[in-house]
């Protein structure tokens, strides 16, 4: 497209501005005026379903995540609750942060030979990509917590360490209410 | 003795009770009105144990903020001047509200007492020399605090200002010459006359052109958006960068100072002042006939909140244009004054002229 096309020479409505103006004073006050009524409504209890605003009010108030946000990671576990995790290393070599620490030891029983002795994630570097997910054989690491207040006040705050991770439940009222989660 | 005395009540109740009080209020009102416009709700966090009052403890928060916060001082800066400047500013803006008639007379005591800190004769004339001596606080606060894109925004404000000094001065003249007064008092008693007996001769109905053109170099004396051109957070900043604490804190109280001032002279000189339809000094003289009569004290609450009411209009107004439209470019702002503000002022003059005689 031609960029003359784009920006046409102003009109003579254009130039005198008073039209433009007015045009433009309509179109805020048409909110003003409508959301003012809205909220005069609610404030005397009536209509309270419809609002003044699309503001969520956010610590007491939460604006409902989709199932594909990526959230802070959590290992899964299987039904006798020993972790899924067989550290295949999978996700700490497909992790492009390098912020996973994996330190493998064996296991006594036949059918599982590995497992994680520690799995550290250092949020700090991580850059929420979701690789390690992808990566991930045996479905054991997820992002689907809802835990998205991450912050600390020193570097190893930011660490979390394999009973943290396993310790996460993913939080379902956090989430949009059609979706089923897989557990 | 006694003059001195009723003139500083009168000071302490019309410039602190009623400019510094709805200057504060209009911080508030700027955030709440940008918000409701915008789909948003607005500042509503401050709170005093647990009450919110909408949002209205932010003014206290604000005030506290502004008044602890570090006040510093650039190097290089002319202390002195850099001092002054903030305070001249906002001395300029408090100063024009002398003229401004906020009722009619009051009688205590028998003793009549008008409503207006200072009826001067030559009102008009009086509020525009002290606002454009407004621009002497920008431009020594942008020159002194030794910043570049602070004199950028001086000279800017300067060139501004005088420019839209021009065709204000200009714009009001068919008001003075429909109402021949240049007194404030005088114009808003001649705005009590009624046309064909029922319509009120207000400024806006026989002057309606010099309104809007009043109206647009008024926003624009005031340094707000669409004619921010001397801040232009954006880009430049503005005038007070170097500002901190408590002296930014007088810019930004003097640019709602500003806003009021411009309001409250638009009601004095084209919607009536203190008039209320129909309202004499005894009561209300109704178009069929009818009396309906009042006390005097009755009569000035009346019109004094009948003049808080316009300029609360007016205020709610600028508002509306300050969150609606862009900024002009400089070269737009010059030239919008220039070449159609100021001709068309000239031609409204003409046309007053000889609307005037023809009516004769």
């Amino acid at each position: 497209m031609n960029v003359h096309d784009k920006y046409k020479p102003l009109t003579f409505w254009d130039r005198i501005f008073l039209p433009r103006v007015l045009q433009g004073l309509w179109l805020t006050n048409a909110h003003f005026f409508r959301n003012m009524w809205a909220h005069t409504l609610r404030a005397f209890g009536l209509k309270t379903d419809w609002k003044g605003s699309i503001t969520y009010q956010y610590p007491e108030e939460r604006r409902p995540f989709f199932p594909r946000l990526r959230t802070m990671h959590r290992l899964t576990k299987r039904e006798d609750g020993t972790p899924r995790c067989v550290a295949c290393m999978m996700c700490e070599t497909a992790c492009p942060a390098k912020c996973i620490y994996i330190v493998a030891t064996e296991r006594p029983e036949k059918q599982i030979e590995k497992v994680p002795a520690t799995f550290d994630i250092d949020l700090g570097k991580c850059v929420f990509c979701g690789y390690c997910v992808e990566a991930c054989p045996e479905d054991a690491i997820r992002m689907d917590t809802g835990i998205i207040e991450i912050s600390s006040y020193t570097r190893n705050g930011m660490m979390l360490n394999k009973d943290m991770l396993l310790s996460f439940t993913p939080k379902k009222e956090y989430y949009v209410k059609e979706t089923s989660l897989v557990e | 003795m006694e003059i001195i005395v009723t003139t500083l009540i009168k000071i302490l109740f019309f410039v602190f009770g009623f400019v510094f009080s709805l200057a504060a209020l209009l911080t508030w009102v700027e955030r709440k009105q940008s918000a409701v416009m915008q789909d948003r709700i607005g500042a509503n966090r401050a709170a005093i144990l647990g009450f919110r009052a909408l949002g209205l403890f932010h003014i206290i928060a604000d005030s506290v903020k502004m008044f602890v916060k570090e006040d510093f001082t650039p190097s290089g800066a002319k202390r002195f001047i850099f001092s002054i400047a903030p305070g001249l500013s906002l001395f300029f803006a408090l100063l024009a509200f002398v003229a401004i008639p906020f009722g009619d007379t009051l009688i205590v005591n028998g003793k009549p007492i008008s409503l207006q800190i200072a009826d001067l004769d030559v009102g008009i004339l009086y509020v525009f020399a002290v606002m454009s001596m407004g621009v002497y606080g920008v431009v020594l606060g942008a020159w002194a605090s030794n910043n570049n894109y602070g004199m950028l925004g001086g000279l800017r404000a300067s060139a501004q200002m005088i420019s839209y000094e021009v065709a204000i001065g200009v714009s009001i003249i068919g008001v003075l010459m429909v109402f021949e007064t240049v007194s404030l008092s005088g114009i808003v008693k001649a705005q009590g006359q009624l046309i064909g007996g029922w319509l009120p001769k207000w400024g806006i109905l026989v002057q309606p052109i010099g309104f809007l053109l009043f109206l647009t170099t008024g926003i624009a004396e005031t340094k707000r958006i669409p004619f921010d051109a001397p801040e232009g957070e954006s880009e430049i900043v503005g005038y007070f960068i170097e500002y901190s604490s408590m002296r930014f804190g007088m810019y930004f109280l003097t640019d709602f100072i500003e806003t009021i001032l411009i309001a409250a002279i638009t009601v004095t000189l084209f919607l009536g002042g203190w008039q209320v339809p129909y309202l004499m000094a005894d009561g209300f003289h109704f178009p069929w006939g009818s009396l309906w009569q009042l006390s005097n004290i009755t009569v000035s609450i009346l019109q004094v909140a009948a003049f808080t009411f316009k300029v609360a209009i007016m205020i709610f107004i600028m508002m509306n244009i300050r969150w609606t439209l862009p900024r002009f470019r400089y070269d737009q702002v010059m030239s919008l004054g220039w070449k159609i503000l100021l001709p068309i002022s000239l031609a409204n003059i003409f046309i007053t002229g000889v609307l005037i005689i023809l009516m004769r």
